[in-house]
């Protein structure tokens, strides 16, 4: 297996401190090591790798900006690179470890109780427990506010009903970060598996993120106990915090996403040889090459001054909708012009570029679709919010 | 115990090396540095050894410039417990580095100094010689399997397709080779912590050097392939190019 080497253009490696290069270096490795030789077949049976859960929960992947509970306490640029290393391999890799750090631990960690945090976040630290958030519905989407999943108290308990959808690794785990209206207010509450009433089906027939499971969450008649509600979280604000943690985590990881396909694109041009020569020596193609190797860099710094703003808790939940809707939009364009320069065989899975051009539809319409973010900023820029 | 292990940075083995201007150096600045791979076997053959001796410390020993940090904090990431830094800003010959590592040795009382077979730049597969020698030492290189009990230690290397098992006593110095065991990544959490581990920089006169480069030059190009038939009927003539012309089957 070759070693990726990474594209720094603007020689951002001097912006980083020592430890988070040897943190990207690590996971890079990680990547190297275990996940680009097996991707693709888990892609192609539409399973995910789960024999590497324990090297992630090992490694310190799970969580790893979160400080106690055995997670890493990393700072908010090394937990970007891991995520651009991740997605690097595949996006569905990348998504499971950032549902289990940003939508189940964070929410855990900043809204739950002291117990809560005892009981879940050692276990899902180590990947000895896996999580899943749900806050999609089958009828609300870009409009969570509407949801129809529902608590109501009955006694020491509270009982749910409704239905959640899109819900990465939902068959699979542990426990539910599962958003519901409790007297009209959206409160989190986890439930866990084996919990009597809440029951899962896989959503198949995907043709993206094949290496990640996708599940829908039924609740019927569903009762936890009291002490199951994360008590910090009133309001839709609980469930966007989450979002805007794991949308950080998407604006890298896209970034990892077209690296790979550049990578892929580079190699490929300079070994292709068509009328005697390489086809890299073809103006089309370094035009081509030329937008996505910008296009990589003007992201990597969006990343990385994004990483600042988080790490001075300046960073809104606008400038995460900015990096995550232009990010992966070129992580989609360019995989896609990456695709185009393969010819033939960037349709073929003997390329990476094909695949992460399928899962980059995905990652451009979850965790707020590409045009849900113009609007968010389009309010940011008007005061005026569209889509109210 | 006290186990101490030498280090060396080279070149990424994934970068293309451009030479610099001079003709006897490489054009360092857009180098990728790792540890050189053979010595990470080393430094896990350290971890390990302390992991199950349990009362032991492994201190990282490397001669280089102040950039050299990042690999000693790798090192301290997978799990040694302190290192020795000597500064150096220049390349320095073999005999030197010897001599620098020798002299931060010699007062240690080590009871193992383990090395990395070879460095992958260089490859001269001497410093660990070099410094036993200096420390009037015991040497072992290439070593495959390593048994300490008490003062014992057993020792198996991989030799012209079979293997040979040794016997001797601390104190040693080693040469790890590749089949030893599989190294670790640092531990993301291990590599925060490491920053808070003590590095002690010393600074060694080197003394003369012996060798002096003159010129590195790249490899010659490689000459065109040659197109020999085509389909089944190319096979026969292929397996004779291949026994008699390049004499590799």
């Amino acid at each position: 297996m070759e070693k990726y080497e990474g594209t720094d253009f603007y020689i951002i490696d001097d912006l980083l401190t020592e430890e988070q290069r040897l943190i990207r270096d690590t996971v890079r490795d990680f990547v190297d090591d275990h996940v680009v030789d097996v991707i693709d077949d888990c892609f192609m049976e539409d399973k995910f790798p789960t024999e590497l859960i324990p090297m992630l929960g090992e490694l310190g992947l799970l969580g790893a900006n979160l400080d106690g509970y055995e997670c890493a306490g990393l700072d908010n640029t090394a937990y970007g690179l891991i995520m651009q290393e991740l997605e690097r391999g595949d996006s569905g890799l990348r998504s499971f470890v950032s549902v289990q750090g940003g939508l189940v631990m964070y929410p855990i960690h900043r809204y739950g109780t002291e117990e809560q945090k005892q009981k879940f976040l050692p276990e899902l630290a180590a990947g000895r427990m896996i999580g899943c958030f749900g806050l999609t519905e089958p009828d609300h989407g870009s409009n969570p506010s509407g949801m129809i999943t529902h608590a109501v108290e009955d006694g020491d308990s509270y009982v749910l009903n409704g239905n959640k959808m899109w819900i990465t690794n939902g068959c699979v785990a542990d426990v539910a970060v599962v958003w519901a209206k409790l007297d009209g207010r959206i409160r989190g509450f986890l439930v866990e598996k084996g919990t009597e009433g809440f029951s899962t089906t896989k959503q198949g027939k995907k043709f993206s993120l094949r290496a990640s499971i996708t599940s829908e969450l039924h609740f019927q008649d569903c009762r936890i106990p009291k002490e199951n509600l994360m008590p910090g979280a009133d309001g839709l604000g609980g469930p966007l915090s989450c979002l805007t943690q794991a949308r950080y985590g998407i604006a890298w990881g896209a970034t990892g996403a077209a690296m790979a396909c550049f990578d892929a694109a580079k190699k490929y041009s300079l070994s292709r040889i068509q009328f005697d020569k390489p086809i890299a020596s073809f103006q089309l193609v370094q035009q081509k090459l030329a937008e996505m190797f910008t296009e990589i860099t003007k992201a990597q710094l969006l990343n990385l001054r994004l990483s600042q703003l988080k790490e001075d808790g300046k960073m809104t939940a606008q400038h995460v909708s900015m990096a995550k809707r232009n990010n992966v939009h070129w992580a989609l364009e360019i995989a896609r012009s990456a695709r185009d320069l393969l010819g033939a065989n960037g349709v073929t899975h003997e390329y990476p570029v094909g695949r992460h051009m399928l899962n980059l539809e995905s990652v451009k319409t979850y965790e707020g679709t590409h045009d849900i973010h113009a609007l968010i900023l389009g309010h940011e820029i008007t005061g005026i919010a569209a889509y109210k | 115990m006290k186990i101490a292990v030498c280090i060396k940075r080279v070149p990424d083995t994934a970068t293309r090396l451009n030479f610099a201007g001079d003709g006897t150096s490489l054009d360092q600045s857009e180098v990728q540095w790792i540890i050189s791979p053979y010595d990470e076997f080393a430094i896990e053959e350290g971890l390990r050894l302390k992991e199950k001796v349990g009362d032991a410390t492994v201190t990282v020993i490397t001669c280089g410039p102040a950039a050299s940090t990042k690999e000693i904090r790798q090192a301290l990431g997978m799990g040694a417990d302190d290192a020795v830094h000597i500064t150096s800003e220049v390349d320095l010959d073999p005999a030197q580095i010897a001599h620098c590592l020798s002299s931060v040795l010699k007062d240690r009382g080590d009871d193992i100094v383990l090395f990395g077979r070879q460095s992958a730049d260089a490859q001269g597969s001497q410093m660990g010689a070099l410094v036993a020698s200096q420390l009037g030492r015991p040497f072992a290189n290439n070593i495959a399997k390593l048994d300490v009990e008490g003062s014992e230690v057993k020792i198996e290397r991989d030799v012209d397709g079979g293997r040979e098992t040794l016997e001797s006593s601390l104190p040693i110095v080693l040469g790890a080779d590749k089949s030893l065991n599989e190294p670790r990544y640092p531990k993301l959490k291990d590599i925060m912590k490491a920053k808070k581990k003590p590095i002690e920089s010393v600074e060694i006169d080197p003394g003369n050097v012996a060798f002096e480069t003159k010129a590195i030059t790249p490899p010659p190009p490689r000459p065109e392939g040659r197109v020999v038939g085509e389909g089944p009927e190319a096979v026969e003539e292929l397996i004779r190019l291949l026994r008699e012309e390049a004499k590799v089957i």
